[in-house]
């Protein structure tokens, strides 16, 4: 049924340029305290499109435009891509010819790292939750802490146990360690954010379709999943960025073939002794956004109703 | 064959007995109602025979088969839930059709099975919407729908009724019944409302606290409760009883000693079996005459509360040390608070009810 919704209704956006039951003042009152927190990663944009003599000139340019002359022109910079292009190839050496980055490697490993990990634990941790759930053990609740356990620690404890055995058995450097690592650290999560949506289902549903003839694998699978796709979504993206930043074991557990996005920003702009490449970092940043915001975007719909699930009572 | 029989069912929950030896059979076509207090095991029987709950002990016989260890899929029964459990993601009319698509059946088929009793239950017009569009009562016919669109052993319905307003759940006891009586099929029904149970089954099994205390039709129940339990659970306005000493029984009447009066009762004359000692006579409100004081043997209270219901009037009396009667007479036969009252019951209407709480009746 697609009549009377518009596109930009179906990509999430209700209502463009209405201000619904809310009225002026309240849209107001949210556009602005919205806007305060979108300026940080509104001036990580801008920086990235400014040329880098002007990253930290004074006084600050604001604005790529300065809107019909609104903005004096002091403030105005001309937006240039050239920092993007320095992410992938620059000059690293005095005089030399421009060389690959090996970002465009780091970036494939952040994205398939992140998302093997992410889904491997939300596979696993959904099937954990599930049986949690409906077929709880003897002293369930205390296997259920013990999983949280494992998310108590801060991770800078768990470093050095996890790399000694690592080298042992040769882990160090490749994906498999990594993606086994991360997604052992996202069970945790998912297996409790799963459980409690499990959890706040009906089970009388569950029953019926017995009752009609649904074997246990149905039962999970056409009943059960359909219900908390909402869970599902909130629980892939909110451990989507968890292991997308994740810094400290990437930093120490990855090779140069493995490294991911967060541990070559880093690299790249404090190498060499030449002080902070703001611009550069700004790129790098703008382009790290992309995926999750992106990811976030298409999920929003079911990421609202994950995160206020069992607020209301049905 | 559909029948059903439960020998010996017992459910334990740790210690906890929540249904004890419950003896039940229902004949094919037969409407037998589980009637009960909240948690007294009616449900969790319910959900035995569904296969829900696997029992501790005794049996559970469908169709002439022992069922016990079977899952609830292959037991094929359809049970209708308190809650209708219908699926969220699926229209009424996919909800409907669901339990035909594990049976293989093409789809024209399933499409026509689904129109056809979609037109007895009045679903045509919302089989296009989802089960969170409907309303309480579309809802609940979407349940019995789903139930009776198959051809199962038997049918079960836990509590169907219990969400719907009084006016639905007059049409809908009406409607559930014409269409159970058209299937010929063996039907439990769970309910704790009394008037249901009256009203829809051919018989009725009470319950409390894990035992089934009667088993009769809707006429003996009330009729002839077996125990102080059924008598006070049936009936509304509740059935008066009275704690009494027997003292003696002769000439069709027990001498029975109450709040400082001697009364003669004309009673059951299986009552002269018994020795003298603590009894309780039940009789129900609407089973006393008013009479005038010069009457012998009668029952004297002071009219407390008067409460009007419409063509009688429900009159809360007190005797001299303090028991309660309800007594229930004629909207033309005018009470005033303070009154005093001298009640005669109807022979025919009295109970009485041994030390152990059973029924004394020949």
């Amino acid at each position: 049924m697609t009549d009377g919704i518009s596109f930009w209704e179906r990509m999430g956006f209700r209502r463009v340029g209405g201000v619904a039951d809310a009225g002026w003042g309240r849209t107001f009152v949210v556009a602005a305290v919205s806007l305060i927190y979108f300026l940080p990663v509104l001036f990580i944009i801008f920086t990235a499109i400014k040329p880098q003599a002007l990253a930290l000139s004074v006084p600050p340019t604001l604005s790529p435009t300065s809107l019909f002359g609104l903005i004096p022109d002091q403030f105005v910079f001309t937006p240039t891509l050239e920092n993007f292009g320095s992410v992938f190839s620059r000059i690293m050496t005095v005089g030399g010819q421009p060389e690959s980055t090996g970002f465009d490697r780091f970036f494939f490993n952040s994205v398939v790292i992140a998302s093997v990990s992410v889904l491997l634990a939300l596979i696993i941790g959904t099937l954990a939750a599930y049986g949690f759930s409906r077929y709880p053990l003897k002293g369930n609740d205390t296997y259920l802490f013990i999983i949280l356990t494992t998310r108590m620690l801060p991770a800078i404890v768990v470093v050095i146990p996890v790399i000694l055995m690592f080298r042992a058995v040769g882990l160090s450097g490749s994906y498999l360690g990594i993606i086994m690592l991360y997604t052992a650290f996202n069970l945790a999560f998912t297996i409790w954010m799963m459980k409690s949506f499990f959890d706040e289902l009906a089970t009388d549903v569950e029953d019926a379709a017995r009752i009609d003839g649904s074997s246990e694998i149905k039962v999970f699978f056409k009943i059960c999943l359909p219900q908390v796709i909402a869970g599902l979504a909130a629980t892939f993206v909110f451990g989507l960025i968890l292991t997308w930043n994740e810094f400290l074991f990437a930093l120490l557990l990855t090779g140069p073939d493995t490294r991911t996005v967060p541990v070559a920003m880093n690299q790249a702009v404090s190498s060499g002794g030449r002080g902070t490449d703001w611009t550069l970092l700004a790129a790098i940043e703008t382009l790290f956004l992309i995926p999750v915001f992106l990811v976030t975007f298409f999920l929003q719909e079911h990421l609202l109703r994950g995160v206020t699930f069992g607020t209301v009572r049905k | 064959m559909s029948t059903i029989e439960i020998r010996k069912l017992t459910k334990r929950f740790g210690d906890f007995v929540a249904v004890r030896d419950a003896d039940l059979s229902v004949a094919a076509g037969e409407v037998v109602c589980l009637l009960g207090p909240s948690g007294c095991g009616k449900t969790t029987t319910l959900r035995m025979i569904a296969g829900l709950e696997r029992a501790t002990a005794g049996d559970v016989v469908i169709a002439g088969r022992r069922m016990n260890e079977l899952s609830p899929e292959k037991r094929d029964v359809a049970m209708v839930f308190q809650f209708y459990a219908l699926y969220p993601a699926l229209t009424v009319g996919q909800n409907i059709a669901m339990p035909l698509h594990y049976e293989g059946i093409g789809s024209a088929d399933v499409a026509a099975r689904v129109n056809k009793v979609a037109d007895i239950l009045h679903l045509r017009d919302v089989l296009d919407r989802l089960p969170g569009q409907v309303s309480e009562g579309e809802k609940q016919r979407v349940a019995v729908a789903r139930a009776i669109i198959r051809d199962p052993n038997c049918f079960l319905f836990d509590e169907p009724l219990s969400r719907l307003d009084v006016e639905l759940r007059h049409s809908m006891r009406g409607q559930i019944k014409a269409v159970l009586s058209n299937l010929s099929k063996a039907t439990v029904i769970v309910t704790h409302d009394q008037l249901e149970a009256l009203t829809m089954a051919d018989r009725i099994a009470i319950m409390r606290d894990g035992l089934i205390e009667q088993v009769g039709s809707p006429h003996d129940v009330f009729a002839k409760p077996a125990n102080v339990f059924v008598a006070s659970f049936i009936g509304t306005p509740q059935m008066n009883l009275i704690q009494a000493q027997f003292k003696g029984y002769g000439n069709g009447k027990a001498k029975v000693a109450f709040d400082e009066q001697d009364v003669d009762l004309s009673v059951n004359p299986a009552v002269a079996n018994l020795k003298p000692g603590r009894l309780t006579v039940g009789i129900r409100p609407r089973a006393f005459t008013v009479v005038s004081e010069d009457t012998l043997d009668t029952i004297d209270a002071v009219a407390e509360l008067i409460e009007p219901m419409g063509a009688e009037t429900l009159i809360h009396a007190r005797t001299k040390t303090g028991s309660d009667i309800r007594v229930v007479v004629p909207r033309d036969k005018r009470v005033k608070t303070g009154e005093a009252l001298h009640l005669v019951p109807d022979p025919a209407q009295t109970h009485v009810f041994g030390e152990d709480g059973k029924a004394v009746r020949a």
